[in-house]
This record gives C-alpha cells, sequence and structure tokens, in this order.
C-alpha cells in the first residue's frame, strides 16, 4: 500500500510497468521523463547492461499535485522483462499500489506476452495480492510496427489472451512515438489514487 | 502481507527526534529511515546537502534485496548491515525492524565506529516506537 506521511501530508504512491522483456517499458519512462521534464526534478534512474536492457529497474519519480490535502508523489518503476531476473521482478513489486502491464504486439511474442502475465499473477500472490483487487491497465505497445509491415496481432486476439477475465482499461500504444503513453499513464494514476481515496479521508 | 507500516504524526515526530539526537547532532549529513518498498518515512539532514531522497531508497531498497539474495548463496538470512564508502562520501544501511532501513550519509569527519555505534543505539530508541 501506499506510504502516507500524516506529518507532512504526503503519500507516495508505487506505480509499476511490467511486461515481457523488450517490450517497451523503459521506452514507455523514456517518453513521459522527456514529455513531462518541467514537472520532473529529479534524473530518471536507470540500471543496465551493456545490450541495454534493464538489469534492476528504471525508476522515475514526480510530483502531482495535491489531492484531499495531501501532495501526491507518484514513483514509475519498471522491471525486468527478461525471464532470468524474477527475483528483482519480485523486489521490485513490493509494496506496488499500481500495474501497467505492458504487452507486446508482434505476432512472435503472443506467447511471451501470455507468460509474462501468468509471472505477474504468481509472484503478486506471492505477496498474497491478487491480480483481480490491484488498479490495472492494459497497455498493448508497438501498435506502430504494422505500418512497416510487421506482422501484429488484432486487438481483438490481445483482449482475448489478456485480457478477458481480468477486463481492465486498455490502450493501443506505440511508446517509441509516444502515442498513448500519456494515456495510459494518466489512467493508471487516476484508478490508483481513487483506490486511495478512502484511505486519505 | 503487505510491506507498508502506517505511521502516525506522533511516531514520526517521535522517529525524528531520536534521529535528530544520535545522528544529526553528531554530524551525518542525511539520514533516511525506509521500507524495503522503497518509500521515504522520515529524512532528516544537516542542511548542508540536497541528495535524490527517493532515488536513493529506490536503490537502496533494490540494493538490499540483492545483497539478501546474497546472504542467502552462503547460508545466511540476510546481511543486517552494509557500508559503502566513498572518497568523501559514505553510506551505512542498517536494518531496523523486518521492513525498515536506516540509511545514513556520512563523510570524514564521522568515524565509522561511532557512528555504527550511534546508529545501534538510535535503531534499539527507534524500535521502541514502531
Amino acid at each position: 500500500m501506499a506510504l502516507i506521511n500524516p506529518k507532512k501530508r504526503e503519500v507516495q504512491v508505487k506505480i509499476v510497468y511490467y511486461g515481457p522483456g523488450r517490450g517497451g517499458k523503459t521506452t514507455n519512462l523514456e517518453y513521459i521523463n522527456r514529455k513531462f521534464k518541467k514537472r520532473i526534478l529529479n534524473e530518471m534512474v536507470t540500471v543496465k547492461t551493456y545490450g541495454d536492457r534493464t538489469l534492476f529497474f528504471d525508476f522515475l519519480p514526480f510530483d502531482m499535485g495535491e489531492i484531499k490535502g495531501h501532495s501526491i508523489k507518484i514513483q514509475l518503476y519498471t522491471v525486468p522483462g527478461q525471464v532470468k531476473y524474477n527475483a528483482t521482478r519480485r523486489l521490485v513489486l513490493r509494496g506496488v499500489d499500481g500495474i501497467v502491464f505492458v504487452a507486446d504486439s508482434m505476432d512472435l511474442r503472443r506467447e511471451m506476452n501470455i507468460r509474462s502475465l501468468q509471472n505477474l499473477k504468481e509472484n503478486l500472490e506471492s505477496f498474497n495480492k491478487n491480480i483481480n483487487n490491484i488498479p490495472l491497465v492494459m497497455q498493448y505497445n508497438k501498435r506502430d510496427l504494422s505500418e512497416e509491415g510487421i506482422p501484429i496481432l488484432p486487438i481483438e486476439t490481445l483482449q482475448k489472451d489478456m485480457n478477458s477475465q481480468l477486463n481492465a482499461p486498455y490502450f493501443q500504444a506505440s511508446a517509441i512515438t509516444g502515442e498513448n503513453v500519456t494515456a495510459t499513464m494518466k489512467k493508471i494514476i487516476a484508478l490508483t489514487v481513487s483506490s486511495l481515496r478512502k484511505k486519505l479521508e | 502481507m503487505d510491506f507498508t507500516i502506517d505511521f502516525t504524526k506522533e511516531q514520526i515526530e517521535a522517529i525524528e527526534n531520536v534521529l535528530e539526537e544520535e545522528l544529526i547532532e553528531l554530524g551525518v549529513q542525511s539520514v533516511i529511515l525506509m521500507d524495503l518498498a522503497g518509500n521515504v518515512i522520515v529524512n532528516l539532514d544537516s542542511g548542508g546537502t540536497s541528495h535524490d531522497v527517493f532515488s536513493l531508497a529506490a536503490l537502496a531498497a533494490g540494493n538490499y534485496g540483492a545483497v539478501s539474495a546474497m546472504a542467502n548463496i552462503i547460508g545466511e538470512q540476510e546481511f543486517s548491515l552494509l557500508f559503502h564508502k566513498g572518497e568523501e562520501e559514505s553510506i551505512h544501511f542498517s536494518k531496523v525492524v523486518d521492513d525498515l532501513l536506516l540509511l545514513t550519509i556520512f563523510n570524514k569527519n564521522v568515524s565509522l565506529g561511532f557512528l555504527r555505534l550511534k546508529v545501534a543505539e538510535a535503531i534499539k530508541r527507534i524500535q521502541l516506537l514502531v
């Protein structure tokens, strides 16, 4: 749960971008960092390996203004998507308040998306959390690839694979061009903050 | 199991007093009480620094998790104390209770031995408050 500091009247909200490797989680954060540069006081923290893959996580904090007299500090994290880094993914999920699942629209990645979502469910369960009870937004990334002739999954297929039971709000996005990146972020912040409202009263 | 502990205003003030008396007065630059989700619970500094405490806490939580995994490999439950030494500034991490870490940033003017004693003292007092 979000950390509430009653003295400073400040709330720290943790939002994690989850999904398969090379799906565009870091690209989402990089776009947000560029677009909202003026509102983001601190540098984006990123721990990468040589191949430019996320090793540990990316971290981007920013202030969102006030709700019910509390200043809201949003902290965006990504997890490393590669299968072998599950211990790190679990670590980053600790205390999570909201999740964006970034699915890769490429035909080839269909199986990877499904496996990563299953992995998210299992990791949440290890913290006694249920994916159905946590604010969640689906993002179907890389929609721009169809213009380059790369086969991508139709939205209906993605919805059936990923979202038929969860029924989470979803966006078709392109993290690289920025399409719907902000919309995704706004949606998850709105869902997460509204789930906290009760606690702030 | 959720990892965030709820604190009252009074608890936070009492913890701030402990940290002020035990550590800031000793001359440490900055002290952060944080949880393992990377949240900053209390942050005090001596006035001369402006570290990005939120990023520090996020990385410290990750670091602590990574080092705990190393501890498991050699048959330890965890390493409850970590120390990173720099040219000018150093960082000392210590576990307070299960989900809380105390991070102290200090320079060459503070001796490590004395700092460790004071950190242990502060932790004892904080354990009674949480």
